[in-house]
């Protein structure tokens, strides 16, 4: 069966404030790393889908219905093409 | 009047709610499993607070997912009163039977402790046993209640009166101090207070009785001749 490999990245989106993002600013800067200015944490997720169905059309499907929430989250993903198992 | 509490794997409020709605109120009540399919013959639907699969993605998102979701959304098309509390309210907002979503505390802390609220609307089939403006004090207890809308969604909770309780000093960094929304038509409440726990002067407050009051006898007085 042929696959591919979905890497889906969930951030939260321009303007929602992100108080875990500030706590490791602020962590990053109390660690003499005064360089970084703004810090946002968001989320990594692996899929592997069988290659039959329209893949990118799922996906979208799947982020917006479960795996982002389109209120205070944006997402963005990568698929790799061909994975043999 | 017979209430159902829905029992997700996780919810951790819902004997709280059950003892609300049955020996606090008088009212009928039954613990309701998730994967109870029909929801026809009860009058309202409590939506309990927890931990609903362990918070996984995001608070409430798997059980928006499940079918006793849809049965919700059935009946809350049909009229029948819905009160989500704490996780309940996460699970309304993911579910999409409320508008907004949730953040993590401002403060990044689980908070639990009496917040004092404001009743914004005692016009609704759950706060009309409140005097309008009145101040009450209920438990908070959650890490992920500072709720968030965008601008246009904010106006129109606004035009439209679904704001129905704000904290008095804002504890969680919630836009516009909202503790508590109600859809447009007035018979889905998600709140993150929980007026299960304070039923009785015993558990610190009984100002959250008179929210299980008022859904009673709004009720009895559509249900019951001569009420």
């Amino acid at each position: 069966m042929k696959m591919k490999k979905v890497k889906i990245y969930i951030t939260l989106k321009q303007g929602v404030l992100d108080p875990q993002g500030k706590a490791v600013q602020d962590s990053l800067n109390t660690l003499g790393y005064s360089e970084v200015l703004n810090a946002r944490v968001g989320k990594y997720m692996e899929l592997t889908l069988d290659d039959s169905v329209d893949v990118e059309k799922q996906v979208e499907d799947m982020c917006a219905k479960l795996l982002a929430n389109p209120v205070i989250e944006d997402y963005q993903y990568t698929v790799e093409e061909g994975i043999a198992q | 009047m017979k209430f159902a509490v829905i029992v997700f794997p996780g919810s951790n409020c819902d004997r709280d709610m059950y003892y609300a709605a049955k020996d606090a109120l008088g009212a009928e009540a039954e613990l309701v499993w998730y994967q109870t399919a029909n929801l026809e013959n009860y009058d309202a639907i409590l939506i309990p607070g927890g931990f609903s699969y362990g918070d996984y993605l995001r608070t409430g998102a798997i059980a928006s997912t499940s079918h006793i979701v849809n049965e919700i959304k059935q009946q809350a098309e049909r009229g029948t009163p819905v009160l989500g509390v704490c996780n309940g309210f996460q699970i309304l907002l993911e579910a999409g039977l409320l508008p907004g979503a949730m953040l993590r505390n401002k403060n990044l802390k689980f908070m639990c402790h009496f917040e004092e609220l404001i009743v914004e609307n005692s016009n609704t089939m759950f706060t009309s046993a409140y005097e309008s403006k009145q101040m009450i004090s209920l438990p908070i207890a959650h890490g992920e209640g500072n709720y968030y809308c965008d601008d246009a969604t904010l106006d129109q909770l606004k035009e439209n009166n679904q704001i129905v309780f704000t904290y008095a000093s804002n504890p969680n960094g919630s836009i516009n101090d909202i503790a508590g929304i109600i859809n447009e038509a007035g018979n889905v409440l998600g709140m993150m207070p929980h007026p299960e726990r304070a039923v009785e002067s015993l558990l610190g407050s009984a100002d959250g009785l008179e929210l299980f009051k008022s859904v009673l006898n709004n009720w009895r007085e559509t249900y019951v001749a001569g009420a």
